[in-house]
């Protein structure tokens, strides 16, 4: 497989070969039957690779190259460019296709589609490793596919983990500007999450503090409070999960809204 | 960057479908060093796609006239009613020679990381359709992939309060595979072979 890996192509840089383990985020059409997978790794932060031939109907990668597969790969490229070429995958083996859970699951294949955007959005720069990312996404996934909590309480909880990684967590008891211990009533996204009454800027929203309680025991992984919370707090809560999601970015995620909260 | 004309025929190449920036590269020089009459064969062939071809009113297929030929021959079916998601589906299975029915095609897949939602195909007009009356079964011929699943997942759950039978085409397609790329006879079997969702 060493050699073969290096037929067809025309290695003009220093091509070598290369395994990760990583989870499949996104799946575009290439050509005529190839496709460019978009793969979230362990050791190599987030990558594209092209695998040829997979949409032909006799291709043994097809299926494992779907999207929300746990997949090990094996690819061709050189691993220290961080100039955006293309590598190339030269074997897979699935470790857990995840995504077949979701065919039967239209609310859980949005949320997993959410999650996998939002992968992408907070790894802005390809081939920087980020073992937190690759770790809570893959875990996401897997909550998503085990179905033993709602599936918009798994993707909020990912959105305000993800955040934390990134480093843009909202404030959920002190307040986000003075620091001042909470918990306080207001919550405002422009100043980052809770505000106490001095710092309040105008046009603060006033969750239910259940929500914010919920909120924290979503960020912390407190599933006992989460999924005995009550429906219209699960809402708002992800209203300000989203709205703080995308304050940050600078392109609102285009999954979000197509989320089916059903 | 190169000036002018050549740069802009690069540009609008790079944004068709699976051609990257070097593709676009190497068919723009590939026109620039084509015969004059080749060139204008293809610029009027791409002009005439775009002035004579439309969707067909009734199952948004490509068509010449209002409506595509299959829903203007009156020898085929108005019960059994096929979803696809491109015109070029609509090839593939009629190639099989076994479904005689009509066709609906959805315009693509749901696909949220893409941002296509339920309302940026013709699910609406599906609906419409199957309310005013004839359609009996409904064959899910979304391509095996994932989205293609999710849609049919999606399409399974609107559609079958309304009293319609709805079938998926049996498995024996490759996940992860096109339909199009599908064969005549694993795709002929397939269809025979449809079962409830
Ligand atoms: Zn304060
Ligand atoms: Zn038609």
């Amino acid at each position: 497989m060493a050699k073969t890996g290096h037929n067809g192509g025309v290695p003009r840089i220093p091509r070598q070969l290369y395994r990760d383990d990583g989870l499949v985020l996104r799946v575009q059409k290439l050509g005529e039957s190839d496709r460019i997978i978009t793969v979230l790794t362990r050791r190599h932060g987030r990558l594209r690779a092209v695998a040829r031939g997979v949409r032909r109907t006799n291709s043994r990668f097809g299926a494992r190259l779907e999207p929300f597969g746990h997949i090990d790969l094996q690819l061709s490229g050189d691993p220290k460019d961080h100039g955006g070429g293309l590598h190339m995958v030269s074997q897979v083996e699935a470790v857990e296709l995840y995504g077949k859970r979701f065919l039967t699951d239209y609310p859980r294949y949005t949320a997993a589609s959410a999650v996998a955007e939002t992968a992408e959005r907070l790894t802005p720069i390809e081939r920087e490793p980020s073992l937190r990312m690759f770790q809570l996404t893959l875990g996401a996934i897997r909550a998503l596919s085990a179905a033993e909590h709602a599936a918009t309480l798994v993707l909020d909880a990912y959105l305000l983990r993800g955040m934390g990684i990134a480093g843009w967590a909202p404030a959920l008891t002190e307040c986000a500007v003075c620091g001042e211990p909470g918990p306080h009533r207001s919550f405002s996204i422009p100043a980052g999450g809770s505000v106490c009454v001095d710092c309040r800027p105008p046009g603060a929203a006033h969750p239910a503090p259940a929500t914010l309680e919920l909120m924290g025991a979503l960020a912390k992984g407190d599933w006992k409070v989460a999924d005995s919370s009550d429906p219209s707090l699960q809402r708002e809560c992800s209203g300000l999960v989203a709205a703080h999601l995308q304050w940050h970015l600078e392109r609102g995620l285009r999954s979000l809204p197509l989320v089916d909260r059903h | 960057m190169y000036e002018g004309a050549i740069q802009d025929l690069i540009d609008e190449l790079g944004r068709l479908p699976g051609v990257g920036p070097k593709s676009a590269q190497r068919i723009a020089f590939h026109i620039l060093s084509s015969d004059t009459t080749d060139v204008a064969r293809l610029a009027a062939a791409l002009r005439k796609v775009k002035e004579s071809v439309r969707f067909c009113v009734t199952c948004y297929n490509v068509a010449e006239e209002e409506q595509c030929r299959i829903c203007r021959d009156p020898r085929r079916g108005n019960e059994v009613l096929c979803v696809v998601e491109e015109p070029k589906d609509v090839v593939a299975i009629e190639r099989t020679g076994e479904f005689r029915g009509r066709y609906h095609v959805l315009g693509g897949a749901i696909n949220p990381l893409e941002g296509i939602g339920p309302d940026s195909l013709k699910i609406r007009e599906l609906l419409i359709r199957l309310g005013n009356g004839d359609v009996r079964e409904l064959i899910l011929a979304t391509d095996p992939n994932t989205e293609g699943e999710a849609t049919a997942t999606y399409l399974a759950l609107m559609i079958k309060p309304m009293g319609i039978a709805v079938t998926r085409l049996a498995s024996g397609l490759p996940v992860g595979g096109d339909l199009e790329y599908a064969d005549e006879i694993t795709l002929g079997r397939a269809f025979e072979g449809r079962r409830a969702v």
